[in-house]
């Protein structure tokens, strides 16, 4: 266990200081970006006094280096500074937003990532089958298209011709969860339509990839029934390259919202990153980019000791 | 006793086609074979001769991409498997008919424990409950005399040893007491002294359950201690079938004498020219790899131009690890290897390219060290253009000098794909890329361990010829010591990273040995059908193999 721990360490440490440089690309890039931000608080008639006075309460008037380091020690804390627009603190604003996200990308992802895998299970069962053909082509039309496509085809079913699902994802914290999951339904649906193929695509070609394993064979010439040659002989070890798979489909889920969040207006961290970019409200937009980069780097990081807790040699050292 | 003797499985007229190159081609072409209950028949061959094919066929079953053609019969205790429905005979495998396979590393799951899986057909089969079939594992890993009956079932596949794991495997054959078991090559992968515990353990439980087994195998010798009949097959046809001892006696076929006759080719011995200095000299050489345990531990030895050096030992003594310092692969911890008395850069990144062409090396598997994707032009070409800088006319004039050299036809092997060729023809081209860069010395690694004999034979004449043609030096990693028998002048004997025993070959055949050089010449099955039965009447049951290896400590001096 002790090795499995050093691994795990030493790729936080690494994940890290990955962040760090992204944080480096995040703040210069902004910094690069042309205008100036006490101008475009104050407008064209602010004089150049007032804007001066502004520069020095927001301390625009220091130089860029100081200011990364006062935002990165402030990110540590999660006080990402105020709102240029409303002067409301960052932090208040989109936390609450991102659990939202969180929220329904938690939702599709319970959904998505155990059918993606029955499916894929079945689909290497009945390879080169029709059900296999249908599957295959079914979930790559529908990564094929566009979410907000998508999302707008489920609207007009499930919203707008059956009036089963609300087409508006407005929620508000006195609902009980049961509604929430009404009301988010859609959204989380046209998630999982989109992640689906991918993850099915990768368990498929996982465990076919192993049907040629001398242990494989063995198993069959035990006797073994088919359905459980897959499940107990083959997924087991094909666990790394499908973990990899669903850990960069779930960081898509929380980052690649955006569009989804517009169509059915949720109000989640895509939606203000959505909002803050068009005001040029640039610390949410830090505090958003930075955020994205934590959730993929976490991932891929789960992604990554997932794998190797699948290893039965790495858990079980000789 | 009186045992019942009554046939248990009849073959008849059996052909098995494989799908290659959009058509279905014959690999079985009707072959014929009844055997009894209790009975061990030997199936040997070429590879590619089809044994494989036919134990396969025997539990009913065709490999992926390949199909048994209408008409064949395979009747098992009077049920007939190639008109009974898939899930019939699923219900034979495990139960009734039980699989060996060649490499039990590769062929238990290396994600579930080894009791695990084998108690999965018996209670596939509801024939055990779970207690009772670990209980029945436990006992039949105690019958095969494996170390901690109690406990090594509760390990993985990677935590156990290679023949302890075939062991592991035969006994899980056994968990259903099955009539019949294919033995598919159990002991090609393991070393000598391990496969005797093998083949004793195998023997064993075969003869107390009265199992009849079909025993496959390119291994004269441990054919003649297993098989009470045997079978030749060549090119999926049958040569001749006859009762080993017969078998060994009177082979009727000119292929079978061939066969019999593989291990003739012995190179005269060359004797260390006087007063010269060695090409290759290992100094004191400690290696290990990154943060591991030490693999060499003072290792020394000379190699004079024009002379082979047989590196013998177990898989993990070091002697592949020894090859990598001498190429520069592996810069050791201590001690140094000089060239003509001249140090060697231990990096081979430090090395010129005049030095980096006199050490090349051959793989065991030529099959994974020429690229697919490649012409054998190429393959060839590459070393002739960075050692030489040929380039046009002159260096196609090269490939195909050297391919004349290999005994290949460059008109034909010149624009070919390493896939299109066989794999004595892949090793050849192997050593023509070695000798491209016109080397003094090469590394051969266990380069005809992947062959048929007859292939290896053809492998070991042409390096000798080569060695007498070039002056070439030769390492020859290999842990068969017929091989050595063939070709070496000197021999190395290495265990635990040591060398234990160094000498000429012929002082090295006789005795007296170091105990561990005893012990590796005593373990070489021989043609005689009672070689097994002698030497285990003669050691004992449990001081062979792993269990006598453990026993000698390197550091012992040679007995005298």
């Amino acid at each position: 266990m002790g090795d499995i721990l050093r691994l795990v360490g030493k790729r936080l440490g690494l994940g890290l200081v990955i962040l760090l440089v992204i944080s480096v690309i995040i703040f210069f890039m902004v910094e690069l970006l042309p205008g100036d931000i006490a101008q475009a608080v104050l407008g064209q008639g602010a004089t150049e006094e007032n804007l001066a006075a502004l520069r020095k309460e927001m301390g625009l008037d220091q130089p860029a280096i100081v200011r990364y380091f006062d935002w990165l020690l402030g990110a540590l804390t999660f006080d990402f500074g105020q709102s240029i627009v409303t002067g409301n603190s960052v932090a208040a604003i989109i936390g609450d937003r991102f659990t939202k996200t969180l929220f329904l990308a938690a939702y599709a992802a319970v959904i998505a990532v155990p059918v993606a895998i029955t499916l894929g299970v079945v689909v290497a069962l009945l390879r080169n089958s029709i059900f296999d053909r249908v599957a295959n082509v079914v979930t790559l039309t529908f990564i094929s298209s566009p979410e907000f496509f998508l999302g707008y085809i489920l609207i007009l079913y499930f919203a707008v011709k059956w009036g089963m699902f609300p087409a508006i994802s407005s929620i508000n914290d006195g609902m009980t969860f049961l509604e929430l999951l009404e009301r988010t339904f859609l959204p989380a649906l046209t998630l999982v339509l989109v992640v689906v193929a991918h993850m099915m695509r990768m368990t498929r070609a996982a465990i076919i990839n192993l049907l040629a394993s001398p242990y494989i064979e063995m198993a069959r010439l035990k006797g073994t029934p088919p359905w459980k040659v897959i499940v107990k002989h083959a997924l087991p070890n094909a666990w790394a390259p499908i973990i990899n798979v669903i850990a960069l489909n779930l960081a898509y889920l929380i980052t690649g919202v955006v569009l989804v969040e517009v169509v059915f207006v949720y109000p989640g961290i895509g939606q203000a990153l959505v909002d803050a970019v068009s005001k040029r409200d640039f610390p949410i937009v830090q505090a958003c980019c930075l955020i994205f980069a934590a959730t993929f780097i976490l991932l891929n990081l789960a992604a990554d000791v997932g794998s190797i807790l699948t290893n039965p040699r790495l858990r079980h050292p000789k | 006793m009186s045992q019942d003797k009554s046939v248990l499985l009849e073959i008849k007229d059996l052909r098995i086609q494989g799908y290659s190159d959009e058509t279905w081609v014959d690999i079985i072409k009707g072959v014929d074979l009844t055997l009894h209950r209790g009975e061990v028949m030997g199936l040997i061959g070429e590879s590619g001769a089809g044994k494989s094919t036919i134990g396969a066929a025997a539990m009913g079953y065709a490999r992926d991409g390949t199909r048994i053609v209408e008409g064949s019969k395979i009747e098992f205790d009077g049920m007939e498997l190639t008109t009974a429905s898939e899930s019939e005979r699923r219900a034979l495998r495990g139960s009734r008919i039980a699989y060996v396979a060649q490499s039990a590393a590769a062929s238990f799951n290396p994600a579930h424990k080894l009791i695990d899986q084998h108690t999965e057909a018996p209670l596939q089969y509801r024939i055990k409950k779970r207690m009772e079939a670990q209980e029945d594992a436990v006992d039949l890993y105690r019958r095969l005399r494996l170390p901690n009956p109690e406990e090594i079932g509760f390990r993985y596949p990677h935590q156990v040893s290679g023949g302890q794991l075939q062991r592991a495997m035969t006994a899980m054959a056994m968990s259903c007491r099955p009539d019949l078991i294919i033995f598919d090559e159990p002991t090609t992968a393991l070393d000598v002294t391990t496969q005797i515990e093998v083949l004793a353990a195998i023997r064993d439980i075969v003869d107390q359950f009265n199992t009849a087994a079909i025993y496959i195998t390119h291994d004269l010798a441990v054919v003649a201690q297993m098989a009470d009949t045997i079978k030749v097959l060549l090119k999926g046809n049958e040569v001749e079938e006859a009762p080993t001892e017969e078998m060994l006696k009177n082979p009727k076929e000119d292929y079978t004498k061939s066969l019999w006759a593989v291990r003739s080719f012995e190179s005269p011995q060359r004797h260390r020219p006087k007063d010269a200095t060695p090409l290759i000299s290992v100094q004191n050489v400690d290696a290990a790899y990154t943060n591991g345990p030490k693999i060499l531990d003072d290792v020394s030895f000379d190699i004079y131009e024009g002379m082979t050096v047989a590196v013998v030992g177990e898989s993990g003594s070091g002697k592949s690890t020894t090859a990598r310092v001498i190429t520069g692969l592996l810069p050791p911890q201590k001690g140094q290897v000089l060239f003509r008395g001249e140090p060697f850069p231990p990096d081979y990144r430090q090395r010129n390219r005049d030095q980096l062409r006199q050490c090349q090396m051959i793989y065991q598997m030529a099959d994974t060290a020429l690229n697919p994707k490649v012409k054998i032009s190429e393959i060839i070409g590459r070393p002739a253009q960075f050692y030489s800088g040929l380039t046009g006319v002159k260096l196609k004039n090269r490939v195909d000098e050297l391919l004349d050299l290999i005994e290949l036809d460059p008109s034909k092997f010149y624009n070919r794909y390493p896939p299109e060729l066989s794999g004595g023809q892949k090793q050849r081209i192997g050593i023509a890329r070695a000798l491209a860069a016109e080397p003094t010395f090469i590394v051969c690694d266990e380069v005809t361990s992947a062959l048929d004999q007859l292939v290896a034979e053809g492998i070991l004449r042409l390096l000798d010829r080569l060695q007498n043609e070039l002056n070439l030096a030769y390492m020859f990693i290999t842990h068969d010591l017929a091989t050595v028998r063939s070709i070496a002048d000197e021999v190395i004997v290495m265990q635990q990273g040591k060398v234990i025993e160094q000498g000429p070959k012929d002082e090295m055949f006789t005795p007296p040995h170091h105990p561990y050089t005893d012990l590796l010449l005593s373990s070489v099955p021989e043609m005689d059908p009672n070689w097994l039965t002698t030497l285990l009447e003669e050691r004992g049951v449990d001081n062979v193999g792993d269990a006598a290896a453990a026993k000698i400590d390197p550091n012992d001096a040679k007995i005298t």
